[in-house]
């Protein structure tokens, strides 16, 4: 055997040429250094986590209380870090691009094929691995507790959940340091992406990472549609459920009938640029234009599956922060179930110019249009929440405010894509882009925050900052209104979008204003950033001792902040809608019970960290044709599989009942000692999670 | 306590404001639909602020009524009601799903007879018969065919003002997208495809047109100049092409339909004579259009060196 083919059987077609942090030093260019930079930014980083590590002694307790572990709310924040650090990258990267097109009309400073890069791993990272695990981390910490459950039906499950997506991230992260990644955009339509045009590993890092992160969000929608049909608490009928786990029902129904689509178009572009097939070639009878419908039969409904938990989200914080019931709470939960119907009936409407027939694009039109009238609801319905409330601006109302304003308009331009001969002039422009955008940072973004900081005390034990947290709120929405209203007017004008550079002069003026904006935006990020530094170094003066620091109305601020692994002493029987709200208002809000039973527990598993690794390995195998390697973590991912699915759980635990009465009674003792915080004080170190009541003498 | 904050309804105001201010800029620019200069992009513009108009009965409560809300039952106002166990009215649910439902029945009315009006396959009605161009669209520039006139341009498609244009489009390469907003939206070109796009120019200019699917590296020099000329000028500028033009044979084709850019078509192909970034072609190989369409539907593999666009593409393989 010669060194060429070892190499090649060892190394499949990786060589020197694709590792980009050495690229600055024997080929250097502006472009270079960028990409150069980026890489080794990667690798510092994990030096630096592994030194961090190593320094604190921390890679045992990392391991055993968290990466083993199967508690739901711990998996949520593993998934909540993972988005956050995703979110930088994205972030930056859409900073990056802002930057190059404010330059775009004397060409700019990246090279054509890296901004290519850019704009398709933004799209990805920021759908797939930074609004998806973000949301899929609240609803793994919030919903078991909304329900009154231990945990989720099926642990091991979600940290297999776990482990894809992140093996998912893991593949899109390694392209930056080895290789390259597609130039397709996320939507990677073919024949563009296919072998014949693309042969490099661009578009196999997308399809591998898309593939890996499909099937965690798969298995996630099954999870979380069986805990929420089987572990509600005795009482909660599917109309007491919270608003939140409504939208979580809808959103993991829709994972599992459209993640599978995304699945399929990709694993169909991998059988042609693998095995030769030819579903979407231009010859031997391929159509891309298969793979476009395949592919939005998923795209669609997944706006969708990011938007509605957000929906859940201000639904709560309207209520909570209003002090006032959920108004309208029947409409909108047929809203809910409405818009995810509809949105599986729309997704031609990213393709009306392929050249159908005018009756299917009117049709098309007209039931994209549709989704408008739940969704307005929904707004006129929180609108009606604020109605004689008593608001609180705190920074999760100052998102909800600017969410509502800032939606309708998004909402407005989404009413003119849906018009076809609308559509025929901005599509693929810079409209579509602003139009996106605008329902995905008000929408989607904004929501996301707001959860994080609504349910940050409940995990953590003490409130975020309030100052920083009002400052990041005022960048974000500055910085999007500067960086995304300007896409619009240049959209209008036939800008087209993954457009790096432009020869028309009127445009420059509104790509400096949206240049502004995408510093506003980073300003933003820093002062995420800021403000948990804050946070963490302060928490003396924000501790949440009582476990309600918003004078909350569902059963998750009925627990102790950090909750127990096991949620809830005593599972709680349910007479009402917000559950926690009227036992606080009958007086019994922390009731003692009567006998305290043994709580049986899953025990840790290694399963998902295996899956990351070797999901990961496999990945990796497959985009450089290390088969050797990529066989080789197949077959553990297998033998782990079946492994664990023959043995079970080998190490369930018991928490003795004299233990869990000891500890709820300790806080009960604690609580009853605390000075109830009225409302004028929610946001000073005087609120220790114990609400005072705000309207005792106010019966309807 | 609440925050220091502007006057409610200035905060409704600011981003409306921001939003109508942008739209009458771009409509401003003397570029892009909203300053069409024919038919069938006058009635997008139509159709365009008709719906912002009709939608804005929708969206204006909610930019008022948001600001209003919230500073008039902000927590401490002692003078508003507090009403905390309300949570429905009967009417006020019938307003909120009915008034949207009629806006949507209202803009569904016009959304399908518009739709039908701007099907961008219906030829557009005229006293004399639609110019015909073929459009094949190569990796960073488009071809036009004019089969009547037996020449082909790149980086320029000219008409006489006084006819419609047919376009048959199809690509010779990945999908692309092709668009003149002034005078028209877009319709994509797909390969062993052939899609039909439909327009007419009000007066005579010049126009700016590109492809808007990404397609590569030169993907934003994908750029030509739409030109309705005088009937004269037109015959002029027809005769000059036919003069000039470059014979477009299939080995001069392969090699054209590798990648380049307007710019670099222009360079390898042109003569002195012509504009710049703007190729003359002549004496077209007959049946090119239907020949790049059929190759792809032939029932037979083909080498990625005969697929143009294709990194490993070369000329040589692909004239069979
Ligand atoms: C926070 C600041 C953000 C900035 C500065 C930003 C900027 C950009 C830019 C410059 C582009 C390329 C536009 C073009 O095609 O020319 C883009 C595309 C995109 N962005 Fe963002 N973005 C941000 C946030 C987000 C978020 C939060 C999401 C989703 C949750 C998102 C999803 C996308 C998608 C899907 C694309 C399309 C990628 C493609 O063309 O395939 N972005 N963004
Ligand atoms: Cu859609």
């Amino acid at each position: 055997m010669t060194s060429q083919e070892l190499w090649s059987l060892a190394l499949g077609r990786l060589d020197v040429d694709a590792l980009d942090f050495l690229k600055a030093f024997y080929a250097p260019s502006e472009n270079d250094d960028i990409l150069s930079g980026a890489a080794w930014v990667v690798i510092l980083g994990a030096v630096t986590v592994v030194a961090l590590l190593t320094i604190f002694r921390a890679w045992r307790p990392l391991f055993r209380d968290w990466l083993t572990s199967v508690d739901h709310k711990k998996i949520g924040v593993m998934y909540i870090v993972l988005a956050m650090v995703m979110l930088v990258r994205g972030v930056l990267e859409g900073v990056v691009m802002r930057a190059q097109q404010a330059d775009g009309l004397t060409g700019g400073f990246l090279s054509a094929n890296h901004f290519g890069q850019l704009f398709s791993t933004h799209g990805t990272i920021m759908v797939l691995f930074m609004a998806m695990p973000f949301l899929t981390g609240l609803i793994n910490i919030v919903v078991p507790l909304q329900i009154g459950a231990r945990d989720v039906s099926f642990p091991m499950l979600n940290s297999v959940s776990l482990g894809f997506t992140t093996a998912g991230a893991a593949l899109i992260m390694i392209s930056l340091v080895i290789g390259e990644f597609s130039t397709g955009g996320w939507t990677a339509y073919p024949p563009y992406t296919g072998r014949v045009f693309q042969p490099g590993v661009g578009p196999d890092y997308w399809l591998w990472a898309v593939i890996l992160s499909g099937v965690g969000s798969t298995l996630t929608g099954i999870n979380f549609v069986v805990t929420i049909y089987k572990e509600r608490a005795p009482g909660m009928g599917f109309m007491q459920m919270p608003m939140f786990t409504w939208t979580a029902l809808c959103t993991a129904i829709m994972m599992i009938f459209a993640m599978p689509a995304v699945t399929v178009s990709s694993a169909m572009l991998v059988l042609d640029r693998y095995l030769g097939f030819h579903f979407f070639t231009n010859d031997l009878g391929g159509n891309m234009m298969n793979y476009a419908n395949i592919f939005w039969l998923f795209g669609h409904p997944e706006v969708y599956i990011l938007v509605l938990p957000a929906f859940g989200v201000y639904s709560e914080v309207a209520s909570t922060f209003s002090g006032k019931r959920l108004y309208g709470y029947g409409s909108l939960v047929a809203a809910t179930m409405v818009i995810a119907l509809l949105s599986f009936t729309v997704w031609l409407h990213h393709f009306f110019t392929m050249g159908q027939s005018a009756d299917v694009n009117a049709a098309f039109g007209i039931a994209t249009m549709l989704i408008g009238v739940p969704t307005g609801v929904k707004i006129y319905d929180w609108m009606a929440t604020l109605f004689r409330g008593r608001i609180r601006f705190t920074v999760p109302v100052i998102y909800l405010l600017a969410f509502m304003m800032l939606f309708v308009l998004g909402g407005l331009t989404g009413i003119l894509l849906a018009n076809p001969a609308v559509d025929f002039q901005v599509h693929n422009t810079l409209f579509l882009v602003a139009h996106f955008h605008n329902m995905l940072i008000p929408g989607v973004l904004f929501g996301l925050f707001a959860g994080y900081t609504y349910w940050f005390p409940k995990i953590f034990g003490f409130r975020l900052n309030e100052v920083w947290g009002r400052i990041a709120a005022f960048n974000w929405i500055a910085g999007f209104m500067l960086a995304f209203f300007p896409l619009y007017v240049v959209g209008a004008m036939g800008m087209t979008r993954r457009t790096m550079a432009y020869a028309e002069p009127a445009f420059q003026i509104w790509f400096h204003i949206a240049g502004v904006g995408a510093a506003l935006l980073t300003a933003g990020l820093a002062s995420l950033c800021v403000q948990l530094w804050v946070s963490i170094r302060n928490r003396e003066q924000t501790r949440d001792i009582g476990g309600d620091p918003w004078d909350g109305r569902t059963l998750e601020w009925a627990t102790p902040s950090p909750v127990p692994e096991y949620n809830f002493a005593v599972i709680p029987r349910v007479h009402s809608r917000e559950a926690f709200a009227s036992a606080k208002a009958a007086g019994a809000g922390y009731p003692e019970p009567a006998s305290y039973a043994d709580i049986d527990l899953p025990g840790p598993t290694w399963t998902g960290l295996v899956m990351a690794i070797f999901g990961t390995t496999l990945g990796f195998g497959l985009i450089w044709y290390m088969w050797w390697l990529a066989a080789l973590s197949f077959a553990v991912i297998a033998v782990t599989l079946i492994g664990r699915a023959i043995r079970g759980d080998r190490h369930p635990r018991v928490i003795p009942a004299a233990e869990v009465a000891a500890e709820h009674r300790a806080w009960l003792a604690r609580i009853r000692a605390l000075p109830a915080a009225p409302r004028t004080q929610e946001r000073s170190p005087a609120n220790r999670g114990m609400a005072a009541p705000e309207y005792r003498d106010l019966r309807p | 306590m609440p925050p220091p904050r502007p006057q409610p309804a200035m905060t409704a105001a600011i981003p409306l404001a921001m939003a109508i201010a942008l739209m009458a800029g771009s409509a401003q620019a003397g570029i892009g639909f909203l300053s069409p200069e024919g038919p069938v992009a006058a009635l997008q513009r139509e159709q365009f602020w008709r719906i912002i108009v009709i939608t804005m009965i929708v969206v204006v409560p909610v930019l008022l009524g948001v600001p209003l809300l919230a500073w008039r039952y902000r927590h401490g106002n002692a003078r508003a009601r507090y009403a905390p166990h309300w949570d429905l009215s009967r009417p006020l649910e019938w307003v909120m799903w009915l008034v949207p439902a009629g806006i949507v029945v209202v803009l569904g009315t016009f959304l399908w007879q518009d739709t039908h009006k701007l099907d961008p396959y219906r030829p557009i009605a005229g006293p004399t018969p639609p110019l015909q161009v073929q459009v094949v669209g190569l990796d960073w520039k488009w071809l036009f065919l004019y089969p009547e006139q037996g020449i082909a341009t790149v980086g320029e498609l000219a008409f006489p003002q006084d006819r419609a244009v047919s376009l048959e489009l199809t690509t010779d390469t990945v999908m692309q997208s092709f668009m003149i907003p002034q005078l028209v939206g877009q319709i994509y070109a797909m390969p062993g495809m052939r899609t039909k796009l439909n327009f007419a120019a009000d007066q005579t200019g010049d126009f700016a047109g590109f492809n808007t699917q990404y397609n590569g590296k030169g993907f934003h020099e994908q750029r030509f100049a739409a030109r309705a000329m005088e009937p004269a000028a037109f015959d002029a500028w027809v005769a000059e092409v036919k003069d000039q033009g470059v014979p477009l044979d299939a080995a001069t084709y392969a090699r054209l339909a590798g990648q380049s850019t307007p710019a670099e078509v222009r360079k390898g192909f042109g003569t002195a004579g012509m504009p710049e970034d703007v190729t003359y072609f002549s004496g077209i190989a007959p049946g090119l259009f239907d020949g790049v369409l059929g190759r792809y539907m032939s029932g037979r593999a083909l080498a990625d060196a005969a697929q143009p666009g294709a990194p490993d593409y070369h000329p040589q393989t692909s004239g069979e």
